[in-house]
């Protein structure tokens, strides 16, 4: 008689409450496809509320479940937390922009909800196999959603790379962890630190450290593992290009940093050395690709590979006070990123026009209060105060001081004040400039306005008041170490 | 291990055969080729184009379905051997798994990517 | 015995990998694939790990090269005509590439030789249980989480097979 294991389905509730919903979706665009959209949208919101409200127990919890695969801490409560947020306004955000075209998308909910679940079970896996696999399920459903929009070639294109780079990092990935399942003999990751701590495996591990650590810059889009980026994000559909550059990276990071702390921690040295010159090649290169963009995709793109580096630096600063920091600039990201994509998507509308940066010209004229609201996520990105974008810079930077990490501080500030210039230049252009002809109204959806108001007061309110949310990110971080 | 010899066998005695016929065919015939000789059997007609034409991309979406389903079925394998000792707990993970991956098949049909007008 | 069957087994593989790589038309390509495939099969099979060999056989040189081979067909690579003059930088990019993944793979590699003991990877030959039991074993109660969210996994990709690939409905 083989023993039964333990089923603890009320740990990774939140994720089950996703993928259920995701089946919904499925199930009921395939019977009723009028009005498809309107209604997985609806089953989506309420799903990611859903799945809000069970993953607060996850708050108090720390313990393991289904055979130690999965660990249920407050990191990962932080991190379902973001990735909700992101889901959520992606959700309220793409509903036009489905409904748009004639054709009725509604696997776009379905597969942004399985993306989602994937993201969850992947940061609070506690096992190697557990992260694949909720990477593949996160990889392959944003691929699609990439290229999902049918009339575009540029978003099938978009689709292509991503899948094709994608792949190539994840095998990266599985390589690496072969490596460290070849020294330690598991994939657990207290198992892989536990055998790591003895000095065991020498150049085997570190070639496996090196392989994952390549397959996660991948992912989170570091220098110079990045070039995927900017063509993938100006395809793909722009609510989507806001997900990818937040939900995606967050969950990317947040897994980045719990295998290499808690499994890859005695090569710390040794990775904090490589992380070094990622995050400065990372930091210097999209901030001064960003510079020379048109394209506002582009451009925010670029922006994204930019704030990767900073958040590395977190990384390299280590222990409680980086990451923490980082648990918190992902945090402000998710606002900030989300509401400027979610103004593109709007004022771009549907099939990819006015993406320009010169389609920007006097929209405060026309839309006063968009401009405003573009304007704060602008400033956010830039990390001018008081938004949430500088107090994530600043709890960043102030840990790397901390931990000695002076060049790499000074390296980062200066790179920020060159990102100031292109940011700027939105904000001029917006305020300053007239265009050449009046444009068109832009049609707001009550969606629209909600998901970009819940933005904006995000990125100002956790901007203003960071302490709460400092505090939670430090409270988070503990059960790692 | 020993259990595979006879498949091993079968294996090499079917290379051989096939590299037999390829191998003594090109030894032992006789090469006067003309053009019509060298031209595509088609049951006596004659060919219309090339044959190298491209195909539909249905057979890649009915490709893709395959591997799919494919891989849901190589997990069947390994289950068959336990279910006895799993009893009902095995039976609802299969089914679990079976039902989600139906939802997939449902979509397929509706969506009428199995059908080839 | 065993040393011969392993070596025959190797150089059908090997052989067949370079071959995969040196001949010029796609569909050779991709039947040397399979034979690949086969061979690591057998090799699979050598080291009792019989499932996996299983898999090998049905799910990659059945179904994945034969969605290789409709590929090919619709792609119809014959017809395209690769400007020559770049094949020779590429052959030397890719072989420059491979040296030096094998330069920082072979230390790693070396690595493993001397305590060659690999611990839980070779089934017990004498177990009275077959290998597949065990990976089920192990499949179904401790890994039931991953098996269950492969089932999503499969499900997206079915999703993106056929919204990528039809344009309307």
């Amino acid at each position: 008689m083989i023993p039964i294991p333990e089923v603890d389905l009320g740990g990774i509730l939140p994720a089950l409450v996703l993928c259920v919903g995701g089946l919904i979706v499925m199930v009921a665009g395939s019977f009723i496809p009028k009005r498809a959209v309107a209604f997985s949208a609806i089953v989506s919101l309420v799903a990611v509320l859903v799945a809000f409200a069970v993953n607060s127990p996850l708050r108090m919890m720390n313990r393991q479940a289904f055979s130690g695969l999965i660990s249920l801490d407050p990191y990962s409560w932080f991190c379902n937390v973001l990735l909700l947020i992101a889901a959520g306004i992606t959700v309220l955000t793409s509903v036009r922009y489905l409904t748009d075209d004639g054709q009725e998308l509604y696997e776009y909910f379905a597969l942004l909800l399985f993306a989602t679940a994937g993201m969850m079970f992947m940061v609070s896996a506690n096992h190697i196999l557990v992260i694949f696999i909720g990477l593949e399920t996160l990889s392959i459903s944003v691929y699609v959603l990439a290229g999902l929009m049918p009339t575009s070639p540029k978003s099938r294109e978009a689709g292509l790379k991503y899948l094709i780079l994608g792949g190539f990092s994840s095998a990266i990935f599985l390589y690496g962890a072969a490596f460290l399942y070849g020294v330690a003999g598991s994939l657990s990751l207290p198992a892989i630190a536990k055998v790591l701590q003895t000095g065991a495996g020498g150049k085997t591990a570190l070639v496996g450290m090196g392989l994952l650590l390549v397959g996660f810059s991948f992912k989170v889009a570091a220098v110079p593992f990045h070039m995927w980026t900017p063509d993938v994000y100006e395809g793909a559909p722009t609510p989507l290009t806001g997900y990818m550059s937040v939900a995606v990276k967050a969950a990317a990071f947040a897994v980045f940093v719990r295998v290499f702390f808690a499994a890859l921690g005695p090569l710390q040295v040794d990775w904090t050395q490589i992380l070094w010159v990622l995050a400065v090649l990372t930091m210097v290169l999209g901030n001064v690709a960003a510079l020379v963009q048109n394209n506002i995709k582009r451009m925010l793109a670029y922006s994204s590979i930019a704030h990767a580096g900073y958040l590395i630096v977190g990384m390299v600063a280590g222990k409680e006070a980086g990451t923490s920091a980082m648990l918190y600039y992902l945090l402000a990201y998710t606002f900030t990123n989300l509401g400027a994509f979610g103004v593109v998507a709007l004022v771009g509308r549907k099939g990819e026009a006015n993406v320009m940066l010169d389609d920007y010209r006097g929209l405060a004229a026309s839309n006063p209060v968009l401009a405003l609201a573009m304007s704060i996520f602008l400033f956010s990105l830039a990390g001018i105060p008081p938004t949430a974008g500088f107090m994530g810079k600043f709890t960043i930077f102030y840990a790397a001081v901390k931990a000695g990490y002076i060049w790499l501080v000074i390296i980062g500030v200066l790179t920020s004040a060159v990102s100031v210039f292109y940011y700027f230049r939105v904000v001029m252009k917006m305020y300053m400039e007239v265009p050449e002809k009046t444009p068109a109204a832009l049609q707001f959806g009550p969606a629209m306005i909600l998901a970009l108001g819940i933005a904006a007061v995000g990125v100002m309110y956790i901007g203003i008041f960071p302490t709460t949310y400092l505090d939670l990110a430090t409270e988070s971080v503990k059960t790692l170490f | 291990m020993n259990g595979y010899l006879p498949i091993l066998f079968i294996f090499l005695v079917a290379t051989f055969i096939g590299a037999a016929i390829i191998v003594l065919s090109t030894l032992l015939s006789r090469k006067n080729w003309t053009p019509i000789k060298l031209m595509p059997y088609e049951c006596g007609m004659d060919p219309i184009g090339s044959a190298r034409r491209r195909f539909p991309v249905r057979f890649f979406v009915i490709g893709m379905l395959f591997i799919v389903f494919d891989i849901e079925l190589i997990f069947l394998f390994p289950w068959a051997t336990i279910y006895d000792k799993l009893m009902i707990f095995g039976f609802v993970e299969m089914l679990i798994f079976v039902l989600v991956l139906l939802v997939g098949l449902v979509y397929v049909w509706k969506k009428g990517a199995l059908e080839w007008q | 015995m065993k040393e011969v069957i392993f070596y025959a087994l190797g150089a059908i593989t090997l052989v067949s990998a370079f071959l995969v790589i040196f001949l010029r038309r796609p569909i050779h390509n991709v039947l040397f694939m399979i034979t690949t495939m086969i061979g690591l099969a057998g090799l699979f099979l050598t080291l009792q790990a019989e499932f996996v060999a299983m898999v090998q056989l049905i799910v990659y040189a059945g179904a994945v090269m034969v969605l290789f081979l409709f590929v090919v067909t619709l792609l119809n690579l014959d017809e395209i005509q690769l400007p020559p003059d770049s094949s020779t930088i590429r052959w030397w990019v890719g072989a420059g590439f491979a040296i030096a993944v094998a330069i920082l793979i072979f230390p790693a590699l070396v690595a493993f030789l001397p305590g060659a003991e690999p611990k839980s990877l070779t089934a017990d030959p004498t177990a009275t249980v077959s290998n597949t039991a065990i990976i089920a074993k192990e499949l179904f109660t401790t890994y039931l989480l991953p098996f269950e969210i492969a089932s999503v996994l499969l499900l997206a990709a079915i999703i993106g097979s056929v919204v990528l690939v039809k344009k309307k409905y």
